[in-house]
């Protein structure tokens, strides 16, 4: 972009602090009037933004408040944008990756219509041997064959201006735009930039155009048909007659981009060319990566080096002429990078293209330069991996060289195929008038919040430009966030982390025991520490690395003591404020006077709609925070012994230390691609060794109090509170502290029990102790468990821990199956998951990696369940010392179903052929091994354990067997163990996207174990409205609450008859759950439990999530019962009521939640006649349920007891 | 008959005033206290704990675990304004005096001097006619003493009366060592009137669950003895309106404590127990009664039988419990 300050034009507002997603949405919300939007990650926010906006009545630039919808996915997003475009309405959505890919349908009937719309993308990897929410293009280079146009912004400012150029574009072309740009990088990055006014977004739509596409419209008062079936004789054709409009795109798209220079004064053009006049050397790119490769490429040129860029913006329609024309007549060697990678392809997308235009021009005798240059392509950037100057430096040196290489790879260290090139991450371009500040912070602490706040302030109240980016651990629970800001006086092309800061900030101490957080410090930068150690002590604290650190780079350190700041203020564990205000005390950005009035007009303008008195407390801890902050005299020796420990255990297996390790140690950047697998298989078993230590408290059990109900051990999310019962002769080799008692049952009469804590997985969530029935006699706030600091425990206790995990398994044989009680002595195959702390769908998970785990596979549908499950570093998913565990793998969102179903049919077949292969073998098996294994029942644990004897036995025979026959019999002799086959996923998966499919293995009768963790919103991707959200709730996208009331997805389900139905809450009547669970699994059919789960999202209290569940029963919001199939077979009643009739108002629930209390305070009025409406609801589904249970003679809902 | 009597310089057209309860929660059930009959009508308690607690509230959970994680970094859409509890209080203020013809009372219960004493202005500002500020304060703390707690009272009254100039009456608890000195002195700081008194919530045991329980236990008329006795003892020794509630549950105990002295009688369990109707029979009780035994006005029978008024004032006195005490021996 270049700027042309001259000549009149439409007024302009004022710079403003935004990401890409929001300036998207800005522009999409003003010249749209119909919106559907579905969740996914990294374009949420922008369907977000504009269902707020309309939620809120903003209009758009013709006055009306656009109509936003929901969809049940992105396929029904498109479907329905495409009615409503053939209506004739201005409508758009937004999306990404696999999201992108289901409009791809839809995509090809609007352009083949030719219909005007845009849709924004924010650029994400589509998944292959993974998934990866990060940004790179592959995602919109799979619609290339679409027929839409595709139009790339470099930045937020472009991704304004361009959603604007787009929309001119379409109505005038008629083609549809892809408006794409990249996410996170893009989408998510805050910088200041000018934002286009109303004015100028109507001179730049013209108003013909829009009524000529109404005049297309669909309408009985001027019919026609579109959509028809064509034949041989005249489909080329037809498809061939669209052809002017693509001819005439290119040149409609740069008139637009010339109107909108006079209208903004910022000029772009279809390719644009930065560098020097008489390169040799030029890089051809779109996204993100092009701002890296200008600010590089100017670097050099003014070194003197002959290089430049040309920034692809319109890449489809692909104008030969405009491309050529664009091109430095000098230019000897071409440089192609995709942020993509197309394995098997000649070479990626934008290399093809640029080297099949050349190649016509050449043909054509139209090609401008001397001699025709060498064109060579590279990768660079998947899913996010950083692109920095250094490696823009790489391609040109490579560039430089006679025979460059073809098809490289820059950013990562390729030691298997050699295709990477080397950089010198030294390198840097960035100047010293870029102030460069980076912030470690948790996720709890606010440092974001706090940040982003900083960041608008210094773009929103001083001349500087600015720029903020936030990076993320993959963990739900205790992660760490880092903040990169990033401040200076000229425009910043700076999509990159800072790896060279002027001013670092640790806001937690722990941090510095695990890795040096000044490694990205520059020489003489300064250094702010939250420190509960002062000034004149904190230097002796320090580990040994940051001493080394600070003195060899001279940087200047400072400390606040800023919890007791935020304590003595009334802020509790929220230090945002007060580090803010220490950054910009330090920093210098803003006088100091000014800086805290810009703070504190942040801070009304954050919190002033919740309350004077929030606004208040932050005052106070602004005002106190100066004199809390101290500069260090630091001494000018290393005297620190505390060393970093090892990442992981020196115990850990090889993969764990080879791979594992340095991802967890946040090394992954720096790992060859010969470390990781091919094929993106990973081992399980390996949360065991991240040892995260995030819990404050832990819990403490007191055997004198210890009534042995095992409910600690059930509800824990983490599986970091574990029973055993043992011979009690393995305690001579006890530790110390390790606590013991005699089990009370008759069942393991003679042995000793114990409940104890994983130290360093334990998240402290509380729902142990919540749940915990037993009190002290003596004082009753003490019960069998007690919160207790984790620190002074975490020696002591990880020894206990070690211990009682090498104290042996119980013999499955001999658990009480059906008990509390007794589920809980089965290992747990799901643990120490990087979940929420307190989440209410893993407590599921885990209990049915206990039951059926040793002889499981799970189908994950894409969502939590498969974050926590599969997100790297590490799985909670494990084996037992058998080696057996489930056997996991996540296909994708919509499908997961039909996933599950696939894995069963095999698992159906290779038993069948097994069998088959049993019964021709049988003369060499023996009559009696044969028969047994054929006639097994498999009913329970011990028959299971004797199907696996037997086996055994047959393996061994078959492994001297020389026949083909024999030989694949063993391999499928394991299928004779019954399976269990377990479809997992959210309510957005099962009621919305993927409810096509999961009734369809509904209905196959196939025996599968359908668990859907319903937490009634996608929480995924930050509690946006499923068709399982409540009527009242206020989620993302029913901003002033849901009108409608919940799917009955069970009575669905139960209208089939032979499918086994449940409807759960562990909080409420665990002993039912396990029932469930139970029936569920030994059901020869298809199963479905719902299971209620408490949530993050609904704004509770995290730590009585399981009273929430209790009080969910209690006022008949959620309803238990079971629908068994089989009872039906025995003449009784197959449905039966497990909850007992509504007690309490369903107000003493909802006022427990902020998802319902947001409504009574945004939407007063509305939340009375929802609530009255919400309550009737409970009422008939509670009466409806009760005819079932009545009808079919059963009495009364059959309590469901807890057998001990 | 003149039923009228003057609370907080006002003159009210009967005794009878509906305490802070919940039937002043909406409009529809204030019109029906009104129409039943009701003098005046204290709201409902806006609290300290709601003014400063709901907006950090608010805040915390619409903030929880966001910023955290790269896919969520939200979980509620952004409202575009929030009507706290504190507005919504004020909203009904306004709406209520002005759709009522009866004087509405605000009332404020809270036991430090911080911030949210500033709405005691904004309730002027809604069109309170007076206020009510009401001190509820358990002090657990035994290294406070009486002196320390008393200044709080006063405190509170004073920072109050420093913001407003609509009438402010004090609603006492019962347990003061020198409760006549302590209405004294609120009354020498400027309270207008003093109501007796506050009933607390007493805690209740669970003890299957092990737990404590909130009580709301309702009065019936053997709890306005309390107010009765110290109605008698301040009538006519300070210089304040004096209202009289706990157990004002019929018209005999509205007489009872008008003759005590107070100025009105404010009723709540009852109204609770039989709706915002039960003010009308009440009322009609205390016409009937006063014609029966020929009282002409409200006026006249107020105070007739305080401790200035009656022949052995030792009655209200320490005196009472000896004799109580000799009968009950007698009876043995």
């Amino acid at each position: 972009m270049s700027s042309n300050q001259e000549g009149p034009r439409p007024s302009a507002a004022t710079p403003v602090m935004i990401d890409g997603n929001e300036a998207a949405a800005y522009v999409a919300h003003k010249l749209n009037e119909v919106i559907a939007i579905y969740p996914i990650t990294p374009s949420s926010n922008m369907g977000e933004w504009a269902d707020e906006w309309s939620a809120n009545g903003k209009q758009n630039i013709w006055g009306t408040v656009p109509l936003v919808i929901e969809m049940q996915s992105e396929g029904g997003a498109a479907g329905a944008i495409h009615g409503a475009l053939q209506a004739g309405s201005l409508a758009t959505t937004f999306t990404a990756s696999q999201g992108l890919l289901l409009m791809i349908p839809n995509m090809f009937k609007i352009a083949g219509e030719l219909t005007p719309t845009v849709f924004h993308i924010a650029a994400r990897t589509v998944a292959t041997h993974a998934l990866s929410i990060f940004g790179d293009h592959s995602d919109v280079m799979s619609t290339r064959s679409t027929g839409w146009g595709m139009l790339s912004s470099c930045s937020v400012q472009e991704v304004m201006d361009f959603a604007c150029i787009a929309q001119a574009a379409t109505l005038e072309s008629r083609l549809p735009f892809l408006h794409f740009f990249d996410g996170f990088r893009t989408s998510h990055e805050v910088m200041k930039i000018q934002e286009l006014s109303d004015e100028q977004l109507r001179a730049m739509v013209d108003d013909d155009m829009i009524l000529a596409h109404r005049k297309r419209a669909l309408t009985p008062d001027n019919p026609v048909i579109r959509g028809t079936a064509q034949n041989p004789d005249v489909f080329f054709q037809s498809r061939e007659r669209c052809n002017t409009y693509y001819t005439a795109c290119p040149g409609i798209v740069e008139k637009a981009m010339q109107k909108f220079e006079t209208v903004t004064g910022r000029r772009y053009e279809l390719f644009e060319y930065v560098g020097a006049p008489d390169a040799e050397r030029v890089v051809i790119v779109m996204g993100s990566g092009a701002e890296t490769v200008h600010d590089t490429v100017e670097y050099l040129a003014n070194k003197g080096e002959k290089v430049g860029v040309l920034k692809v913006r319109l890449y489809r329609p692909f104008s030969l002429e405009h491309f050529l024309a664009a091109l430095p007549k000098s230019v000897k060697t071409i440089g192609v990078l995709d942020r993509c990678k197309e394995p098997g392809a000649a070479g990626e997308p934008l290399y093809m293209d640029v080297i099949t235009s050349l190649g016509t021009a050449q043909q054509n005798g139209t090609l401008p330069f001397a001699s025709m240059p060498r064109v060579v392509g590279g990768r660079y950037g998947l899913s996010s991996k950083e692109f920095t100057p250094a490696m823009v430096k790489a391609v040109f040196d490579e560039l430089k060289k006679p025979s460059p290489k073809n098809g490289f790879t820059v950013g990562i260290n390729d030691d298997v195929t050699h295709t990477s090139l080397v950089y010198d991450p030294t390198f840097s371009v960035e100047g010293e008038e870029v102030k460069r500040a980076l912030f470690f912070g948790l996720g709890a602490d606010g440092t974001v919040g706090a940040n982003k706040n900083s960041i608008k302030i210094i773009g929103e109240e001083t001349p500087f430009y600015a720029q903020g980016y936030f990076v993320y651990d993959s963990k739900k629970s205790g992660s760490t966030t880092t903040s990169h800001l990033r401040f200076g006086p000229k425009q910043l092309k700076t999509p990159y982390l800072i790896d060279r800061a002027n001013f670092i900030a640790c806001h937690q101490w722990f941090f510095l025991e695990k890795y040096n957080v000044l490694e990205a410090a520059a020489p003489g930068s300064v250094f702010l520490l939250n420190s509960l150690y002062g000034p004149d002590v904190v230097w002796n604290h320090l580990p040994r690395v940051t001493q080394e650190t600070i003195l060899e780079k001279k940087i200047q350190l400072y400390v606040i003591d800023a919890y007791k700041v935020a304590t003595a203020t009334g802020m509790g564990g929220r230090i945002n404020t007060i580090m803010q205000t220490c950054f910009f005390a330090i920093s210098g950005v803003l006088p100091k006077d000014e800086a805290i009035a810009a703070i504190k007009n942040s801070i009304k303008k954050t919190y002033g709609k919740k309350g004077e008195h929030v606004v208040q407390k932050n005052y106070e801890a602004v005002d106190q925070t100066l004199a809390n902050l101290f500069a260090v005299k630091v001494p000018d020796k290393v005297s620190s012994t505390i060393e970093l420990p090892p990442v992981v255990s020196p115990q850990a297996p090889a993969f764990v230390q080879r791979t594992t390790a340095p991802i967890i140690a946040g090394k992954g950047d720096t790992m060859p691609v010969s470390l990781l697998p091919e094929d993106g298989t990973y081992p399980v078993g390996t949360t065991q060794w991240e040892k995260r230590n995030i819990a404050l408290e832990i819990p403490v059990w007191e055997p004198d109090i210890c009534i042995q109900c095992n409910k600690c051990a059930l509800v824990c999310p983490h599986a970091a509170i574990r029973v055993k019962v043992y011979d009690g002769a393995a305690l001579a080799n006890a530790p110390e502290t390790f606590k013991s008692m005699e089990y009370k049952g008759v069942e393991y009469k003679g042995l000793k029990y114990t409940v104890q804590t994983a130290p360093e997985d334990c998240t402290g969530c509380n729902l142990c102790v919540e749940v915990c029935p037993a009190k002290s006699k003596r004082e009753v706030k003490v019960k069998a468990i007690n919160m207790k600091p984790q620190e002074p425990l975490r020696l002591p206790e990880r020894l206990n821990y070690d211990f009682f995990l090498n104290l042996p398994e119980v013999d499955r044989r001999t658990v009480r199956t059906d008990t509390v009680k007794g589920t809980q002595f089965f290992q747990p195959l799901f643990e120490y998951s990087g979940a929420c702390s307190g989440c209410g769908e893993t407590p599921y998970v885990k209990l049915a990696s206990q039951l059926f785990g040793d002889r499981m596979i799970v189908a994950n549908a894409t969502g939590c369940s498969s974050i926590y499950g599969g997100n790297l570093p590490t799985t909670p998913w494990t084996a037992n010392n058998e080696g057996r565990g489930p056997a996991w793998a996540n296909s994708l969102f919509e499908d997961n179903a039909e996933f599950g179903l696939g894995i069963r049919l095999t698992i159906d077949k290779n038993l069948e052929m097994a069998q088959e292969l049993v019964r021709h073998l049988a003369g060499a098996i023996g009559q009696d091994l044969t028969m047994a294994i054929l006639g097994a029942k498999q009913s329970d644990e011990a028959g299971i354990h004797e199907q696996r004897e037997r086996v055994d036995v047959l393996k061994k025979k078959l492994a001297g067997m020389q026949e083909a026959e024999a030989k694949r019999l063993l391999s499928l002799a394991d299928y004779l163990v019954k399976k269990s086959i377990w479809i997992m996923g959210g309510d957005g998966w099962a009621y919305d996207i993927g409810f096509g499919g999961l009734d369809h293995v509904l209905a196959s009768g196939r025996n599968v174990n359908i668990l859907v963790l319903d937490t009634e919103v996608y929480s995924n991707t930050g509690g946006q409205m499923s068709k399982a959200t409540p009527r009242s709730a206020v989620a993302k996208f029913a901003a002033s609450g849901k009108p409608t009331s919940k799917k009955d997805l069970a009575m669905i389900a139960m209208s089939y008859g032979n499918v086994y139905v449940a409807k759960v809450a562990m909080g409420s009547n665990d002993a039912q759950t396990i029932r469930a669970f139970l029936e569920a699994e030994a059901y020869d059919g298809p199963s479905i439990i719902i299971a209620y789960s408490h949530c993050i999202a609904h704004g509770i209290d995290m730590a009585r999530g399981m009273t929430n569940q209790k009080v969910a029963v209690e006022t008949g919001y959620w309803q238990l019962f079971r629908y068994n199939p089989l009872l039906a077979h025995e003449g009784k009643n197959p449905f039966k009521l497990d909850s007992k009739a509504p007690s309490k108002s369903l107000k003493e629930f909802t006022s427990l939640e902020t998802r319902f209390r947001m409504l009574e305070k945004s939407h007063p009025d509305r939340a009375k006649e929802l609530g009255a409406q919400a309550q009737a609801d409970v009422k008939e589904r509670w009466a409806l349920y009760e005819q079932y249970a009545h009808d079919g003679g059963t009495a009364a809902p059959e309590k469901v007891e807890e057998k001990q | 008959m003149d039923l009228s009597t003057y609370y907080l310089g006002k003159r009210l057209k009967n005794p009878l005033v509906p305490s802070a309860s919940p039937l002043s929660r909406n409009i529809d059930s204030m019109k029906r206290l009104e129409d039943a009959g009701a003098a005046a009508i204290v709201m409902y308690s806006l609290f300290e704990e709601q003014i400063e607690h709901e907006s950090f509230e608010i805040d915390h959970y619409l903030s929880y675990g966001t910023q955290s994680y790269a896919e969520a970094l939200t979980y509620f859409p952004e409202a575009k304004e929030y009507n706290l509890e504190p507005d919504q209080y004020l909203e009904l203020l306004r709406k209520a005096s002005e759709s009522l013809e009866v004087p509405v009372i605000g009332s404020l219960n809270g036991v430090s001097t911080g911030g949210w004493v500033k709405y005691a202005k904004h309730m002027e500002e809604a069109g309170a006619d007076a206020l009510e500020l009401n001190v509820y304060y358990i002090p657990t703390d035994p290294a406070l003493a009486g002196d320390d707690v008393e200044a709080r009272y006063l405190d509170v009254l004073h920072a109050v009366k420093s913001t407003v100039a609509i009438p402010v009456a004090v609603k006492l608890s019962p347990y003061f060592t020198a409760l006549a000195n302590v209405a004294q002195r609120l009354v020498n700081a400027g309270a207008d009137g003093l109501v007796l008194f506050n009933r607390f919530y007493q805690p209740d045991i669970n003890i299957n669950e092990l737990e404590v329980t909130p009580h709301v236990h309702l009065s019936d008329s053997s709890a306005s003895t309390l107010p009765m006795r110290w109605v008698a003892i301040l009538h006519s020794r300070i210089k304040a309106s004096l209202a009289a509630t706990s157990g004002i549950h019929t018209s005999d105990d509205v007489i009872k404590l008008l003759m005590a002295g107070a100025d009105v009688t404010m009723m709540c369990s009852a109204l609770l127990k039989r709706g915002p109707e039960h003010l009308k029979e009440v009322l009609e009780g205390l016409e009937k009664w006063m014609f029966e035994h020929e009282y002409v006005s409200v006026e006249q029978m107020k105070g007739s039988m305080s401790h200035k008024s009656v022949h052995d004032p030792s009655a209200f006195e320490r005196a009472n419990y000896m004799k109580a005490l000799n009968r009950y021996k007698l009876l043995m």
